[in-house]
C-alpha cells in the first residue's frame, strides 16, 4: 500500500495522561521517534503533553492545525470510546473535518495492561505508526442527519418505567408504556412498607400508577410484550403483541362481578408470590391499572373443558369475548427506555436452607405479601398454618448474594429489607428477632439511622453466614422448631438458634429472559445478566446503542429511590434528544460503486438490515444509507471489491496493519539475514 | 529457530476486534489494569463480519507471526448475525493458510463480550505462548511474500482476490 500522490501534513499528539500513560511508556521517546521515523508518512509535527484532553491540550492541536496547516491529526491517548468526540470536536473547532482525526489507544491497550516499560514503549510506537498510516486514507465526512420521532417506548411498568413515562408525557411527548403483566406497578406494588421511612408502598405508588393510566400522552399496553424491534435511533419500529384479555376493554367497567362469580381458584405465583389465590379471571390486585381483568386461559375452565362461561353470564356490560385474539401493534418511536426490573433469587437452589421442604421457611417476597394488609393473611405475620404467631423469627441475609456459588455481587437492598422485616415482625408480633448477617450495608440517606433504631428496638444481630436451617432437633428447647446453625464470627462460637419462622432475604437477579431482551434491542448483558451501561461511572443510563436507555434494576440491583432517579434521568436524556428534533449519526456506511458491481447479488443476502436493494433494470445493487448500520460485512464479502466502507475502508485498514508492523519488519529481516 | 536460546522469541500478533464487544473487552481489561503480554497490536473494525480475509494475509505478509480475530459471542452480534460470517471465513482462512504453508495455529478466533476483559487478557496470554512455541513465521523473507503481493495487488486494483472468492 503506497502513499497517495499528494502528501498529507500530519500532526501526532502523545498524551501523558498524568502518569497513567507516562508512568509506563516513555512518552518523550515515542514522540521524538514519531517525528523522526514517520516523516515519510507525512508527520510534520509530533508533540507530547500532560493532558491532551484538557482545553490547553486541545488548543495546542488547534494552533498547529492553523499555523502548520495540518491536514490530519493523530492523538495517542485513551480509548476512542472515551475521547474520540473530544478530539474530533477540537479539530472541528480549527476548521479541520472531524473525521480526519484518529485517536489511538495507548492507555487501555498499552500502559494500563503492560508492565514491561520497553515493550510498552515499542508497542506505543507501533500503535501510533498504525494510526498515522491509517489517517492518510481518512476522508472528510459529514454526519448523517436523521429526524427523531417524538414518541418513546418504555418497556417495563415498574416504578422506574412509570417514572420515566410520566416525565416524558408531562413534557408533552407521546409514550408507549409496555408491561408484560396485566397491571403496571411492578415489584413495588407487592411490597408492604418501604425502608427506611416505613411509608406504605402502595400508598405512594398507586397515585403514580393512576397518573400513568390516565395520562393523555401515555398509551398503556399491559399484558403485552415487545416481539421485534427494527430501525435505529430516531426511528425505531417496535412490534408489540397485545395478548388477548378475552374481554372488550371499551365495555368493561372493572366492576369485579366476573371474578367474584368465577368458580376457578388458582394459586397466584406472580403477585402473591404463591402465598394466596386468585380466580381464573382476575386483576392482580385491587388498585391495578388498568382496572380491566384478564382471563388466564391456561386455567380457565371454559378453555379447558369448553363449558362454564360464568363470567360472561354475570357480566353486566356483556364485555367478555372468549374468541378474542392477540393483537399485533406496530409503533414508531424515536427512543427506547428499558426498565424491565429483576427476578427474585430462587431460594430452592440453596437446599440447606430448606425452602420448599420446611414449611416455615419464607422468602422475602412471601413475607412482603404476608405483612401487607391487602395480602393473603390480611397483614398478620403467621406461620404457614395461617394462624400461629411466631415467637422467635430468624432473618437470613445475603441469600444468593455475595456467594461465589450463586451470585458474587451484593444485591444492595437486602440489608435494609431485612432490617425492615425485623421491625415489622417486632411491631406486629412482639417476637424475638435474630438477624444473621455477613456485613451490614446501609449506605444511603437515613439508612444507618434506621439500623440504629433497630439496634435500640432490641433486635439481635449475629454476624455469620448461616450454614443450615433444619428441623432436626437435638435439645428439648429445639423441639418443634427450626434450628438455624451459624458461627458467630465475632465471638467464634458455633450457635444453634431455635426459631419458629425463618425469612430468607433473597437477592435480586436479572430477569430470566434478560439475555433475550438484550438481543432483541441489540445491546449487551454483563456476565451476570444485568444490562451494560455506556459508562459505569459517567453514563449509567445510556447503552452502547444510540437511542436505547436503561433504568432501574435492569442495570443492576438498586433500591426504589435509585430506580426512580434513573427513570427520571433516562426520561431527561430522551427529552433532550427529542428537543433536538434531529440527530447526527456516524457516517459509517457502505457504498456500492455501480461501475464495479457485477450484479452477483452476494451482498444482498449478507445484509441483516435489508439495506441493499437490487436494481433489476441496471443489474446492480445499491445500499440504502438510512438502513445501513455500517457493519461492513458486505464490504468484506464483495468478490468484485465494489463496496467501500466509509471510515473503515480497505485502504484504511490495510495501511493501518502496515503501520502496526512497521517497527517489526526491519528487525525480522535482520534476523533472517 | 533462528533465535538464540537466551533471547526469548517475542511474537508480533495483529488482532482484529469488533467495536462493540472485543474492543470494549480490551478497554475493560485496561480499565481494570489486567496485565497481559504486549505482543498483540489491535485494530478496530465495526464488526468481525467486516474482516476481509485479505487483512489477515496482509498481516502475515507484513511480518506478523499470528493473527487474532475477535468478535461477539454467537447470538450476541450487534449487527444481528454478522459474526457468523466471520466464523465461516475463519474456517476457510485456516484451510487456505495450510495451503500456503502456514500453521493453522497462527490464526485464532476468540469470542469476547464487552464484559469479558479478564478472559480477553487471559486468552491473549495463552495465544502468545502458543505462537511462541510455533516460533517466528518469517513469511516475508520466504516465498510467502510473493503470494502476499499477489493478494494485495488484487485488492488495490479492485480485482477479485482469491480469498474473497472463497468467502463468497
Amino acid at each position: 500500500m503506497d502513499k497517495k500522490d499528494e502528501k498529507e501534513k500530519i500532526g501526532v499528539y502523545v498524551c501523558h495522561c498524568g502518569t497513567n500513560i507516562a508512568g509506563v511508556i516513555n512518552v518523550e521517546e515515542v514522540s521524538t521517534w514519531a517525528a523522526e521515523n514517520l516523516k515519510d508518512q507525512g508527520v510534520v509535527i509530533s508533540r507530547e503533553y500532560k493532558f491532551m484532553c484538557s482545553s490547553l491540550g486541545q488548543e495546542l492541536i488547534q494552533k498547529d492545525i492553523k499555523e502548520l496547516g495540518l491536514t490530519r491529526v493523530v492523538v495517542a491517548a485513551c480509548s476512542p470510546h472515551l475521547h474520540e468526540k473530544t478530539f474530533r470536536n477540537a479539530c472541528k473547532g480549527a476548521d479541520l473535518n472531524p473525521y480526519l482525526c484518529e485517536l489511538v489507544s495507548i492507555r487501555e491497550q498499552d500502559s494500563w495492561v503492560h508492565t514491561d516499560k520497553v515493550a510498552a514503549t515499542e508497542k506505543a510506537k507501533a500503535i501510533i505508526s498504525g494510526g498515522v498510516s491509517r489517517v492518510v486514507y481518512h476522508e472528510a465526512l459529514e454526519p448523517l442527519h436523521v429526524p427523531i420521532h417524538p414518541a418513546t417506548l418504555v418497556v417495563g411498568g415498574g416504578i422506574a418505567g412509570i417514572q420515566a413515562a410520566l416525565e416524558i408525557a408531562d413534557a408533552g411527548f407521546p409514550v408507549y408504556l409496555v408491561e408484560r403483566e396485566p397491571s403496571i406497578g411492578g415489584h413495588m406494588a407487592q411490597f408492604d412498607k418501604t425502608f427506611p421511612t416505613l411509608d406504605c408502598s402502595a400508598c405512594i405508588l398507586t397515585p403514580k400508577m393512576v397518573d400513568a393510566g390516565n395520562h393523555p400522552n401515555i398509551t398503556l399496553l399491559t399484558y403485552s410484550e415487545v416481539e421485534k424491534v427494527d430501525g435505529y435511533v430516531g426511528s425505531f419500529v417496535a412490534t408489540i403483541r397485545k395478548r388477548a384479555r378475552s374481554l372488550r376493554e371499551a365495555d368493561c367497567t372493572g366492576c369485579g362481578i366476573c371474578w367474584e362469580k368465577c368458580p376457578k381458584k388458582v394459586v397466584d405465583d406472580v403477585f402473591e408470590a404463591g402465598m394466596g389465590t386468585r380466580k381464573a379471571i382476575y386483576v392482580p390486585f385491587p388498585q391495578a391499572v388498568p382496572k380491566y381483568p384478564v382471563i388466564d386461559r391456561v386455567n380457565c375452565t371454559y378453555y379447558i373443558k369448553g363449558t362454564c362461561k360464568a363470567c360472561e353470564k354475570f357480566c353486566p356490560t356483556n364485555c367478555i369475548d372468549f374468541a378474542q385474539e392477540d393483537e399485533i401493534l406496530t409503533v414508531e418511536v424515536g427512543n427506547v427506555i428499558l426498565a424491565t426490573g429483576w427476578d427474585l433469587f430462587d431460594t430452592r437452589r440453596i437446599t440447606q436452607y430448606g425452602y420448599g421442604r420446611l414449611p416455615n421457611v419464607f422468602t422475602s417476597l412471601e413475607f412482603e405479601r404476608m405483612s401487607n394488609s391487602a395480602g393473603p393473611t390480611g397483614g398478620n405475620v403467621v406461620l404457614r398454618d395461617g394462624k400461629t404467631e411466631p415467637k422467635v423469627v430468624g432473618i437470613v441475609h445475603c441469600v444468593g448474594s455475595r456467594d461465589k456459588n450463586y451470585n458474587e455481587y451484593c444485591s444492595s437492598i437486602c440489608c435494609m429489607q431485612s432490617l425492615k422485616f425485623a421491625h415489622l415482625v417486632k411491631e406486629k408480633t412482639g417476637a424475638e428477632v435474630y438477624n444473621f448477617y455477613i456485613d451490614i450495608r446501609t449506605p444511603a440517606k437515613g439508612y444507618e439511622e434506621f439500623y440504629h433504631r433497630l439496634l435500640e428496638e432490641g433486635t439481635h444481630f449475629i454476624r455469620g453466614k448461616v450454614a443450615e436451617i433444619s428441623d432436626a432437633t437435638r435439645l428439648p428447647a429445639e423441639e418443634g422448631k427450626l434450628v438455624i446453625q451459624v458461627e458467630d464470627t465475632l465471638t467464634g462460637n458455633q450457635l444453634r438458634v431455635p426459631v419458629d419462622m425463618a425469612i430468607l432475604s433473597a437477592g435480586l437477579e436479572p430477569r430470566h429472559d434478560s439475555k433475550a431482551l438484550a438481543k432483541l434491542f441489540g445491546i449487551s448483558c454483563s456476565a451476570d445478566g444485568w444490562l451494560i451501561e455506556r459508562h459505569p461511572k459517567l453514563d449509567p443510563i445510556a447503552t452502547m446503542t444510540d437511542g436505547i436507555y436503561i433504568a432501574g434494576c435492569v442495570q443492576g440491583p438498586k433500591d426504589i429511590p435509585a430506580s426512580v432517579a434513573q427513570g427520571a434521568a433516562a426520561a431527561a436524556r430522551v427529552m433532550g434528544k427529542i428537543q433536538q428534533k434531529e440527530i447526527a449519526l456516524e457516517p459509517v456506511r457502505a457504498t456500492i460503486h455501480e461501475e464495479q458491481c457485477s450484479g452477483c447479488r452476494i451482498c444482498n443476502n449478507m445484509c441483516p438490515f435489508n439495506a441493499i436493494l437490487f436494481h433489476e433494470d441496471r443489474m446492480v445493487s445499491e445500499v440504502n444509507p438510512a438502513l445501513c448500520q455500517g457493519c461492513g460485512t458486505c464490504v468484506a464479502g464483495c468478490p468484485a471489491g465494489a463496496i467501500t466502507g466509509t471510515g473503515f475502508s480497505n485502504e484504511q485498514i490495510l495501511s493501518q496493519i502496515n503501520g502496526l508492523l512497521l517497527l517489526n519488519v526491519p528487525k525480522k529481516q535482520a534476523v533472517a539475514a | 529457530m533462528t533465535d538464540k536460546p537466551e533471547t526469548k522469541f517475542e511474537p508480533v500478533i495483529i488482532g482484529f476486534t469488533c467495536n462493540w464487544c472485543s474492543y470494549r473487552a480490551a478497554d475493560m481489561a485496561g480499565t481494570s489494569r489486567m496485565k497481559y503480554a504486549p505482543n498483540v497490536r489491535l485494530t478496530r473494525l465495526m464488526c468481525s463480519g467486516r474482516l476481509d480475509p485479505t487483512f489477515v494475509f496482509k498481516a502475515f505478509a507484513g511480518g506478523a507471526d499470528a493473527v487474532l480475530v475477535s468478535g461477539c459471542h454467537p447470538g450476541d452480534c450487534h449487527y444481528i448475525n454478522q459474526n457468523y460470517k466471520a466464523m465461516r471465513r475463519f474456517h476457510l482462512m485456516k484451510r487456505v493458510l495450510v495451503q500456503m504453508g502456514i500453521e493453522p495455529g497462527r490464526l485464532k478466533l476468540l469470542w469476547a463480550s464487552a464484559a469479558e476483559g479478564a478472559m480477553f487478557a487471559r486468552e491473549i496470554n495463552k495465544f502468545v505462548e502458543e505462537v511462541r512455541a510455533l516460533g517466528p513465521l518469517n513469511w516475508t523473507s520466504n516465498n510467502g511474500s510473493k503470494i502476499a503481493d499477489h493478494v494485495l495487488l488484487s485488492v488495490v486494483n479492485g480485482q477479485p482476490s482469491e480469498e474473497a472468492e472463497v468467502t463468497a
